[in-house]
């Protein structure tokens, strides 16, 4: 028989604000433990939470890239559990009245686009971090609560702004679950809402997903899928639970509705057990919190705040500028470079040089010094002027190339960085011609094949032209002056 | 000394009759007389109270080149569930048996900025869930009135303190009655403000949408020179609202003339002890005379309303009290063995007989399948309470009920029945699901214990409450009485 799949994704983003949802703390990443803390991220008796207004704009701003309906009035809401990590032993969330809700993001999936619902956007706050220290109890996975000599919590996390995003069963396969988060990634990286990392946690989805028979109105059984920790761990999670539904449905079993765990490492999923009955959170409106209620001249100046949106911007890429829809693809994928790109073709309009230079050289600089674009110590302008200087001959593409890496190094001005090195091109002809009949004097043997009619050798000499010169002759100036020394 | 008021204090000290340090000690000289019977405090801050006495008196000598408030260098009592930085917080749990907060509520925070002497921390039903201050597991505080007799609660350990000269001014807090109920046992004034007139930062939630700070005094002048210090918009209470506060001294006007007084009907029948139906009568009586219009108003939902509040009231409080868990906090069991254990002996060991049934009713309104027909009904018929207020307040500018519909019970007379001990705040309750402003003040005696007169007001109206109860206190001697301690 022939199966569909059906996948929807719980994502939870962590929002990039300076504090944390309900209080003043600071979000900032590895400080030592329980220190970016206070009486309201801890629980403590009496205190109160104040929701973040930048996270609330945040969330808007995405809502709105997500073509979702801002709701008039959410409210925040308490989840109960009990554990270490949850202070109040209670999470702030939103449960009935979200935030926005019916969107939708497009994705391009082996270059078919397809809309994606989006059932809801919703903002909470995140839990903090247990440290189980000691021996396992036989037969259990140590570093776990239970067997733990000693648990120690940091609640450092605890309150960092969390914003759910939770899409409609509208992918139909492994890929497209991946490809969805890969887009929202893009998305939410785009506008500056999360850096949206998913090996560092500050994107994290839960996979909903089930099959039924090709043709089949009703959905199956649904599981869900847990700890896919990178865009492909989603794809390759889900590949195995899809197997393995359609492996247990043949065999003539059925599927349980429960939660799996993904194994990175045997790339399987596993029922979690331990998790013997069914939680009640017993949800109720937070009394502490007033309904959010952004006002709708807020909205709209968010909204007009927001601009021109990835997908829209890479059309306009491909249509005006005249770039592959790929390396337009790749260039929207951040703000910064998109915005990079638009910038420079103000001051040197060729855009497809441009966009080579940023996708090569720069993204490879970059990406081999773990920054971002944001600490690129180059600006439009100077990327301009290298540009022109390779197009006027005073540069050539290799030194160029050098140029900029050491513009991209030093953060120094195009112009002094060549003056310092002397790295403009050699097109004097006196100069190259010294070069030259040192070349010819040491290489008698290959002047020889050339005046021998092996044309090829000619590369070999223009390369030693090349070499002596440091790489700063003018190649088509050498070519030509070689060829009229070695006539002569 | 200790037996004036804050405002005849304040004269004293600005002519330079008396200082803080003077009174402080005078304060703390009448504790140690009395505490032996009443017990109302459960700690006492006497070291940083002399220091806090000191530095009013220090600026009190700069007066008046530099003005100083009403309350500088005067001794507050605190009720014992509202944080105090450094100083024991027990909310007279012994879960908290140990815990010292690490910040101030910003009730306390005001005080202090305006000058106050905090003396100490006052005993109460334990998390102030209870009518009678019985729920401590502190200790019990005695009615000064009748050392047999409960002072009322949950805040009882204030009231209790202010009617036995053991505190200039105290603050309480107010879930279903707990400053009111108290201060009629006690023959002392307390104003429960409207919800979020007083910032709750820092106040241990019981019930957060109803629970509200306010003052307990010996007179209407005091309620009104606290109410200037405490009220107000807090940027950490998000439910405090952003409306301006006025000068309440200056709705201290005797005059009552044309005021459309409401009689609650329903808080005149069944259930409600004959001689305190006959004070309350005769308050109407004297509003009468005073020029005012007397109406008798129905609110037929008040029916509905100890059993709504005890859905609301118990959902919140089984989320509030979740976090006394044993991790961070207050008091851990040495019985746990693992995480199980910890939660289950912490709270079985940390949580008093009528904590935990309120939890437990709480949990269960909230669970899954009886959320509909527990809680989300009791948020219908709360909404259906606010509108029969609404009506009665359109028809009228005040209400007027007794505060509690018998004088101070017995010890130990309703710590078995925990529903008759609940009907002791049926004519309170109404008022907190309606979030509106209500205060208590004396209106005569029974057994010599002292009745308390309930004014509710509108949204916001303290001004006007307060100038009723104001006239009718100038107009009438009850408060000047004071039990023979």
């Amino acid at each position: 028989m022939k199966y569909e799949t059906v996948i929807g994704l719980e994502t939870h983003a962590q929002l990039l604000t300076q504090s944390k949802m309900f209080c003043a703390c600071p979000t900032k990443f590895g400080a030592p433990p329980n220190t970016n803390i206070c009486p309201i991220c801890t629980g403590q008796p009496g205190s109160l939470p104040v929701t973040n207004k930048k996270a609330v704009e945040l969330a808007i701003e995405t809502a709105i890239a997500l073509n979702c309906k801002i709701e008039p009035s959410s409210i925040f809401a308490r989840k109960h559990y009990f554990y270490p990590d949850l202070p109040k032993d209670y999470q702030i969330s939103q449960y009935e009245l979200p935030l926005a809700t019916k969107g939708h993001l497009e994705i391009e999936v082996d270059g078919q686009k397809k809309r994606i619902g989006i059932t809801r956007v919703h903002l909470e706050e995140d839990a903090g971090k247990l440290v189980h220290v000691g021996a396992a109890l036989p037969g259990r996975q140590a570093g776990r609560i239970m067997g733990s000599e000693e648990s120690l919590v940091d609640y450092n996390r605890t309150g960092t702004p969390l914003m759910e995003i939770v899409s409609e069963p509208d992918l139909r396969s492994p890929k497209e679950a991946a490809v969805y988060m890969q887009t929202l990634a893009n998305l939410l990286q785009y506008i500056g809402v999360c850096d949206a990392r998913m090996e560092e946690g500050s994107l994290r989805c839960d996979a909903n997903i089930s099959i039924r028979p090709v043709g089949s109105k009703e959905f199956g059984v649904k599981t869900e899928v847990k700890n896919m920790n990178s865009f492909k761990a989603v794809d390759k999670a889900l590949l195995a639970e899809e197997k393995r539904h359609i492996e247990v449905v043949e065999e003539g079993g059925r599927i349980i509705q429960e939660t799996r765990f993904f194994d990175d490492i045997t790339e399987t999923t596993t029922g979690m057990r331990g998790k013997e009955y069914a939680h009640d959170y017993r949800y109720f409106p937070e009394p502490d919190l007033v309904p959010l209620e952004p006002e709708s001249e807020w909205v709209a100046e968010i909204r007009k705040s927001l601009g021109e949106l990835p997908a829209a911007r890479k059309e306009r890429f491909v249509g005006d500028l005249g770039l592959q829809p790929e390396i337009a693809g790749l260039l929207v994928a951040s703000k910064s470079t998109a915005d990079f790109l638009e910038e420079t073709v103000k001051l040197y309009p060729k855009a497809t040089a441009i966009a080579n230079w940023l996708v090569g050289d720069i993204a490879a600089f970059l990406n081999e010094n773990k920054k971002s674009f944001s600490q690129l110590e180059l600006t439009p302008a100077q990327l301009a002027e290298i540009l022109k200087l390779i197009e006027d001959g005073t540069l050539s593409n290799k030194i160029a190339k050098t140029v900029l890496l050491e513009v991209l190094k030093t953060g120094k001005q195009v112009k002094d960085v060549i003056a310092e090195s002397g790295l403009t091109q050699i097109s004097n002809e006196n100069e190259l011609n010294k070069i030259i009949q040192e070349v010819i004097k040491n290489n008698p043997k290959q002047v020889e094949q050339f005046k021998a009619g092996k044309e090829t050798v000619m590369m070999f000499l223009v390369g030693q032209v090349m070499k002596l010169s440091k790489g700063r002759a003018n190649p088509a100036l050498a070519n030509q002056l070689l060829k009229k020394n070695l006539a002569s | 000394m200790h037996g004036k008021t804050a405002h005849e204090l304040h004269n004293l000290l600005i002519n330079k009759k008396t200082s803080s340090v003077e009174i402080t000690q005078a304060v703390f000289a009448r504790i140690e007389k009395a505490e032996d019977k009443i017990r109302a405090y459960v700690t006492l801050n006497k070291e940083e109270a002399l220091e806090q006495a000191r530095a009013a008196d220090r600026q009190i000598s700069r007066s008046p080149d530099i003005p100083i408030s009403q309350l500088t260098g005067i001794p507050v009592a605190v009720k014992d569930n509202m944080c105090t930085k450094g100083i024991l917080t027990t909310c007279s749990s012994k879960i908290l048996s140990n815990y010292i907060p690490p910040y101030d509520a910003t009730v306390v925070t005001k005080l202090k900025e305006a000058g106050a002497v905090i003396i100490g921390k006052t005993n109460l039903d334990e998390f102030a869930m209870g009518s009678s201050t019985e729920n401590s597991a502190n200790h019990v505080t005695r009615n000064p009135w009748n050392l047999e007799a409960v002072p009322g609660g949950s805040s009882g350990g204030s009231a209790a303190a202010i009617a036995a000269a053991e505190a200039i001014l105290a603050t309480g807090s107010d879930t279903g009655g707990s400053i009111r109920q108290p201060a009629a046992f006690c023959g002392v004034v307390g104003l429960k403000p409207t919800y979020g007139r007083v910032s709750r930062y820092g106040l241990v939630a019981f019930a957060s949408s109803l629970d509200q700070i306010g003052p307990i005094t010996k007179d209407m002048t005091d309620a009104a020179i606290m109410m200037n210090v405490m009220a107000g918009r807090d940027e950490l209470d998000s439910t405090s609202v952003d409306l301006p506060v006025p000068d309440y001294r200056k709705a201290l006007v005797n005059n009552v003339k044309k005021m459309r007084v409401g009689l609650i009907k329903e808080l005149m029948g069944q259930g409600i002890d004959p001689e305190v139906k006959a004070a309350v009568k005769k308050a109407a009586d004297t509003f009468a005379n005073l020029g005012a219009e007397m109406i008798e108003v129905s609110l037929p939902s008040f029916e509905y309303a100890v059993a709504t509040y005890y859905l609301i009231a118990t959902a919140e409080a089984s989320s509030n009290l979740a976090r006394f868990d044993g991790v961070k906090f207050g008091r851990r069991s040495k019985a746990a063995k693992d995480i199980l254990t910890m939660y289950y002996n912490t709270r079985r060991e940390g949580f008093g007989p009528e904590v935990k049934r309120r939890i437990m009713l709480g949990t269960y309104a909230l669970s899954a399948g009886y959320y509909d027909a527990y809680y989300l009904k009791a948020l219908k018929v709360r909404t259906l309470i606010k509108q029969d207020f609404e009506k009665a307040l359109g028809a009228c500018d005040i209400l007027i009920s007794p505060t509690a519909p018998t004088i101070a019970f017995k010890l130990g007379e309703k710590t078995a029945d925990p529903l008759s001990m609940y009907l002791s705040d049926i004519a309170t309750i109404p008022v907190n699901l309606a979030g509106l402003p209500a205060i208590s003040l004396p209106c005569g005696f029974s057994n010599k214990l002292p009745i308390g007169l309930q004014i509710i007001g509108r949204a916001f109206a303290e001004e006007i409450i307060l100038r009723a109860a104001f006239t009718y206190e100038q107009n009438t001697d009850w408060h000047k009485a004071k039990p023979n301690v």
